[in-house]
């Protein structure tokens, strides 16, 4: 296999990058970027870590990566012809879609009934756990880091030796009545 | 490869299957070997941590089949390590379940009347008790308030937490930190070692073969300890009696593999797998109706905002198991945690525009992930999974350095546990929509299928050859001295967890392994004891 070029690993991280934007959008990182479509106003997966997590070699797909990203960009082309849209030949094909074109390509990549299904699953669980989990980085240090999903999703942090306790958990009184058929032992009877 | 080595017995796999036999077997005097695929870790190393590679990933097996996912344990202790303790016994119309073979599956040998006595020693031996309701955290109560308000029922369900013990951290999935959770690793294994057992963690058992003198030989790899893709020595070990449990997604798989070393299996080896009818459900719910409508709020006042807070299903509404519904329309409905990263993908928009389980507005309900309220549907499937050819090795091929891996199993719903799964939707959208206090809509199946934490079935005890791998003493048919005391064993769904149900059988069927160890010339005896310092007020049951 030839070593990628620096251009060819620019275009495959600009188009993972726009992949994982498409799963959990976030706001651009400078006016002239390109893979983050810019839909939401805050962190999305691509500030979360998705690059980090997919290219982690314990994953299991840094290694396809390259692959994949040709295979997307390939069905971009396609999806663009069949849709009468001009890409715009600066940036990778998928990257030169809008985002609501990105999303309608990945609803069908992602279907279940597309024979290719399972490989772009798994490049969807990777960028959904870079944001909800930060699973390349300890959970503490994310967190202290100011990691953007775990802190829009609204974990709170440990206690000092970083494991979580509460204290406070409970409405402390019965808010129901318990089913009539109820052994003595707690089980249904 | 190393060989030559020979013991009394061989124990594959040492979750709530293995470690039951394990111990009474090691405490009767056989010498016995425990071959467990996963590490084996204790308190100091589970971890609150979301990293690939700390326990959360290191203890876990998730395998994507089609139409399936199983999401198991991978460690000493197996699923008991990661299990969220919930532990009622099954109802008494499961046993009189007919499912797609249409007359009785269970053994005749078993109802709930003649499992109690089994269940009563595994509620002794862990210990499992009672919830009170001063301790059911704030996720349970709000499902409990929200079926009262619903006119339901609901229960504290009974628990292997030591509550006193327990922070309500909710990372019982990773491992309890505290040792509030009695995994085994808290008794049956410990007690096991006490009487000489050897537990050998991450040993991968291959295949059986038999050996000359009407024993049989186990194949094993060793697994790297961080890489589980990499796997390293292999070996064998020779036993008069194997016990193989390694659970509802692998025991059947072994087996399969076995087939031209040991000779045809039974055709009921990997078919007749049951994801235990399992279904989720996510609500979100609304804080201000929370207080409006059910009068609930925190210390602070913030009426719940505590999906984080607690500790896995603390309350069930146990409403539909009825016995007088008809099959398939039985369930019960389970307040249920689950964490970040595993399960927060299936979660739906509710009436997504778009796409429901990716996207802006999926990023919108994450954002609101402290209102989140999980609820899981555990009902009468058809025992319609299907194991395909096994893979080179294990159970699965594996993607992950650990944790994620797809495997052969294929299963697709048929009406019957389709209907099952609506009739539980409807009524979790009634109970949790009423009054807007929540919108609520299923995990997706659409991205890895359905999805269980209770595989079951795929190597069934029953009367019936045709329709059951063993006999109702759990011993593999044809196949003398192997035994299968796993959730494979279980005939079908239970409409509750079923990890006690598996234990409880487990229990059960010593007595006659002991009995075939014994005429296999091991010097064992059954004592019926329980781990030490557990025994106390149970009775010992005579085997009958
Ligand atoms: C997140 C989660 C929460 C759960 N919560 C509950 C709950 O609250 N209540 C409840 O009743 N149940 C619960 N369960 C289910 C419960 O854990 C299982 O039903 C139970 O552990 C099954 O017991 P078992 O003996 O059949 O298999 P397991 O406990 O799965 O044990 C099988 C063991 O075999 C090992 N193994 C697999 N293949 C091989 C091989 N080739 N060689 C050697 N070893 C092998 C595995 O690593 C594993 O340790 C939960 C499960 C999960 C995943």
């Amino acid at each position: 296999m030839q070593p990628e070029t620096p251009e060819e690993q620019q275009a495959r991280v600009l188009t993972l990058e726009a992949f994982a934007d498409t799963i959990i959008p976030g706001t651009k990182r400078s006016a002239d970027d390109r893979a983050i479509a810019g839909v939401s106003p805050d962190g999305g997966a691509v500030e979360s870590g998705a690059l980090a997590l997919m290219e982690d070699p314990a994953g299991g797909v840094s290694l396809m990566l390259g692959t994949l990203s040709e295979a997307l960009n390939a069905h971009a082309t396609r999806y663009a012809e069949a849709n009468g849209l001009t890409l715009d030949p600066a940036v990778p094909p998928f990257v030169g879609l809008a985002f609501d074109h990105r999303t309608a390509l990945l609803s069908h990549l992602l279907a279940p009934d597309n024979p290719e299904k399972e490989m772009w699953v798994g490049l969807a669980l990777f960028s959904n756990m870079a944001y909800d989990s930060a699973a390349h980085m300890n959970t503490r240090d994310a967190l202290a880091a100011g990691h953007p999903g775990l802190l829009a999703i609204g974990i709170t942090r440990p206690d000092d030796d970083g494991l979580w306790r509460f204290p406070e958990y409970s409405y402390g009184r019965p808010l129901s009545r318990p089913h009539p058929h109820t052994t003595p032992t707690g089980s249904p009877a | 490869m190393t060989s030559g080595a020979s013991t009394d017995v061989v124990v594959i796999g040492s979750g709530f299957g293995g470690a039951i036999p394990a111990y009474h077997l090691a405490a009767g005097g056989a010498r016995v070997v425990v071959l467990e695929r996963g590490p084996w870790l204790s308190s100091e190393e589970f971890d609150h941590d979301f990293k690939l590679g700390s326990s959360y990933t290191r203890i876990f097996d998730f395998t994507v089949g089609d139409g399936m996912s199983v999401l198991g344990g991978n460690c000493v202790g197996g699923g008991s390590v990661v299990y969220f303790a919930t532990m009622p016994r099954a109802p008494r119309f499961v046993f009189e379940r007919q499912g797609s073979i249409g007359r009785r599956m269970w053994p005749a040998a078993i109802t709930r009347d003649t499992l109690d006595p089994w269940y009563d020693r595994v509620c002794e031996a862990l210990p499992i008790t009672m919830q009170s309701w001063d301790k059911v955290p704030y996720a349970g109560g709000l499902f409990a308030a929200a079926c009262a308000h619903a006119g339901r029922t609901a229960n504290p369900v009974p628990s292997a937490v030591d509550v006193d013990k327990c922070t309500n951290c909710n990372w019982m999935m990773a491992g309890c930190r505290f040792d509030a959770k009695r995994s085994l690793l808290l008794n049956y294994l410990p007690a096991a070692l006490a009487h000489g057992a050897e537990i050998r963690p991450l040993h991968e058992v291959q295949h059986l073969s038999r050996t000359d003198d009407g024993g049989y030989r186990v194949h094993y790899r060793v697994v790297d300890g961080e890489d589980y893709r990499i796997l390293h020595d292999s070996g064998t070990i020779d036993a008069k009696i194997v016990i193989v449990a390694a659970g509802a997604g692998a025991t059947p798989v072994i087996l399969q593999r076995s087939e031209p070393t040991l000779g045809t299996m039974p055709s009921a080896v990997g078919r007749y797998f049951s994801g235990n009818g399992e279904r989720l459900n996510t609500a979100v719910f609304d804080d201000d109706r929370v207080r409006e409508v059910l009068g609930l709020s925190r210390p602070d006042g913030r009426g719940y905002d505590a999906n984080q807070i607690g500790r896995g299903p603390t309350v069930a509404t146990w409403d539909k198991l009825d016995p007088d519904l008809p099959e398939y329309e039985r369930y019960s409905l389970e307040q249920l945690f689950f964490p970040l990263g595993l399960g927060t993908i299936l979660a739906q928009v509710p009436d997504a525009q778009g796409p429901s389980w990716f996207g802006l507005a999926k990023k919108d309900m994450l954002r609101r992930w402290q209102s989140w309220l999980t609820l899981f549907t555990m009902s009468e499937d058809d025992n319609e999974g299907v194991f395909g050819p096994p893979p080179a090795t294990g159970n699965a091929d594996r993607i992950s350095q650990q944790m994620l891996g797809r495997g052969p199993l294929r299963y697709r719903p048929t009406a019957n546990t389709l209907r099952g799964w609506a009739a539980a939707d409807a009524d979790a959208r009634d109970i949790l929509e009423r009054d807007g206090l929540a919108r609520v809509m299923p995990w997706t199946n659409d991205v890895v299928g359905a999805y269980t934490v209770h595989p079951l079935s795929s190597c069934r005890i029953g009367d019936d050859p045709a329709t059951s791998a063993l006999d109702d003493r759990h011993e593999l048919r044809q196949h003398p001295g192997i035994f299968v005391t796993d959730g494979s064993a279980v005939p079908g769904a239970l409409t509750v967890n079923p990890a006690l149900t598996i234990a409880a059988l487990a229990e059960r069927a010593v007595p006659g392994i002991v009995r075939a160890a014994q005429e296999r010339g091991v010097p064992v005896t059954y004592h019926g004891s329980l781990p030490e310092g557990t025994a106390t007020a149970v009775p010992q049951v005579v085997p009958g």
